[in-house]
């Protein structure tokens, strides 16, 4: 065995050390260090990283395929309340000029923008196009179609609560026999999307909380499997700061590779909802096309995915790093 | 550097490991531990590294008394005691630079100072050269050497070894044990606990012998061979 002299030089590595810059320098070290050992292990077991990112990923994916979803139809419908009218049936037998003055009147009321009458010939002759009843109307007598006022609204009467006042306004109205609005389904279609969206936000706290139990019973399984590593390293001094570090790293990284694989997820199945979407919207002769995930939406998803995933690790390595005990 | 003052270690369900023990091991000296199995020399190593707690007395290392010590002050404690163990205790899925150099990234040496600093350790116990070899290809004694440069790595001036020829022949053992009188040479305090007298009996150091729990003596390793 070589024998060689043991110099100390003790002193000058403590000044050494003591310089903060270098303290600081070797705990970023270390943290880089740490942060990319840590996905070597993971790198080292493919198959079973895969599948619980696989889990988190599904886990993630649903919520934000369903919010995705839902914020298209918001679009869609969004465009359909701008086109917001009010039709205005009018009692059988009112003269044409009344119906005309009415007319007038009502284009000089507030948050009315334009007011176009149709005349019972007119409706016919629209309702015998459009319908394919046409047959059926020629056995008729006469016109059982009323004169109909549609009432469109300025941009700025199209809220909810001015429509209800301007439609209780016309209701009252001498000849009116029913005033009817007709983009009541466009509002119940938005509350059901109201709900739809806080549907999937429960839904999407008991997937996290699927999450936190996935990620935190992995790391468990990985601290019990490194237990004899971890007595030794507290044998030799390691702080539990220490010890933790690389669990919490390795649950980020599920996390992570977890948010990644739920974009990818989401991206694939909007692609391939996007083709016979579009279709159907050409039939509907619309120009609607899906929206893909917002910058947002995927900045949201890939950090709630790394906090959950290091969420689930705080919670297993709190639990379990305590009883590990040299003895 | 180490004292026991009137020490008890009781452990749950009444088996009492030490009792009324008291000695002082001061800065620099170097001295063994001996006793049959069960006379209390693991119990009496697990009080001075924290890793048990003392039921009565005071055990002061270092200056530090560990009856009041804070859990959380023990790391610190930890890396002011180098250990080493019968069984090694090395990490076996990193290499033999990464288990000795772990004592200094725990402490937060840069890295340059970590390679400098591992080399000498290696260079001290002849595993220069062995860096990137997986201790689980090297002998026992080559593992036991690394389990050394590991306990020595950052300079503790406190190393403590519990069997740690336990496992090695004769000739084995005394390279070893000539590796600890290097250590105590430059001013390292040295407690080894051992069985094997016929490795200390040709030594010079102090001899603490424990019978059922209590320092039965304490004199040299010379005395030994008159006892034959």
């Amino acid at each position: 065995m070589k024998r060689t002299s043991v110099k100390s030089t003790d002193t000058d590595d403590r000044q050494r050390l003591n310089k903060p810059r270098g303290r600081v320098n070797a705990y970023f070290t270390h943290h880089l260090w740490v942060l990319v050992s840590s996905l070597g292990v993971l790198w080292r077991t493919p198959l079973a990283t895969l599948m619980t990112a696989a889990v988190i990923g599904i886990a993630l994916a649903l919520p934000t395929g369903l919010h995705v979803l839902l914020q298209n139809v918001q679009q869609l419908s969004m465009g359909w309340e701008g086109t917001a009218q009010m039709s205005l049936f009018l009692k059988p037998g009112v003269p044409e000029k009344r119906i005309q003055s009415l007319a007038d009147k009502l284009r000089g009321w507030d948050g009315v923008a334009e007011v176009q009458y149709i005349s019972r010939e007119q409706a016919l002759a629209e309702f015998r196009e459009l319908s394919g009843f046409g047959g059926a109307l020629d056995s008729l007598d006469e016109n059982p179609l009323p004169a109909v006022l549609v009432l469109r609204p300025t941009t700025e009467a199209t809220e909810p609560a001015q429509m209800a006042l301007l439609l209780g306004k016309v209701q009252k109205l001498e000849s009116v026999d029913l005033a009817q609005l007709d983009m009541e389904w466009v509002r119940r279609l938005s509350g059901i999307i109201e709900v739809g969206k806080r549907g999937v936000l429960l839904l999407g706290g008991l997937l996290a909380l699927a999450i936190l139990l996935v990620v935190g019973n992995t790391i468990r399984l990985t601290i019990l499997s490194r237990s004899q590593e971890i007595i030794v390293t507290k044998l030799i001094g390691a702080t539990n700061t220490f010890i933790r570090r690389p669990f919490l790293y390795t649950g980020f990284w599920y996390g992570l590779m977890g948010a990644v694989l739920a974009w990818l997820l989401v991206a694939i199945l909007l692609g391939l909802l996007s083709d016979p979407v579009s279709r159907l919207s050409f039939l509907y002769s619309s120009e609607f096309s899906l929206d893909g995930l917002e910058l947002e939406t995927v900045i949201i998803l890939l950090g709630s995915g790394i906090a959950l995933g290091l969420m689930g690790s705080w919670l297993a390595v709190g639990r379990h790093l305590q009883a590990i005990e040299p003895t | 550097m180490i004292k026991f003052d009137n020490v008890n270690k009781r452990y749950p369900g009444g088996h009492e490991a030490l009792s009324g023990v008291s000695f002082h091991l001061k800065p620099g000296e170097m001295a063994f531990l001996t006793g049959h199995s069960g006379a209390g020399k693991s119990s009496l190593l697990k009080l001075i590294a924290c890793i048990e707690r003392a039921s009565r007395g005071n055990v002061i290392i270092d200056g530090q008394n560990l009856t009041r010590l804070k859990n959380r002050h023990i790391p610190a404690l930890r890396l002011k005691i180098g250990v080493v163990f019968q069984s090694h205790n090395l990490l076996y899925d990193r290499t033999v630079f990464d288990n000795v150099a772990l004592p200094l990234i725990i402490a937060g040496y840069h890295q340059s100072e970590v390679g400098r600093r591992v080399r000498a350790a290696l260079d001290k116990v002849g595993l220069l050269g062995k860096e990137r070899v997986m201790p689980i290809t090297l002998s026992g004694g080559e593992q036991q050497r690394v389990g050394i440069a590991r306990a020595v790595v950052n300079r503790p001036p406190l190393l403590l070894a519990d069997e740690p020829t336990g496992n090695l022949d004769p000739a084995l053992s005394r390279e070893i044990m000539g590796l600890f009188e290097q250590f105590n040479q430059v001013g390292v305090s040295v407690l080894i606990a051992t069985h094997d007298h016929d490795l200390i009996s040709r030594l010079d150091h102090r001899l603490l012998t424990l019978k059922q729990g209590k320092l039965e003596r304490d004199g040299r390793t010379t005395e030994l061979q008159t006892q034959k």
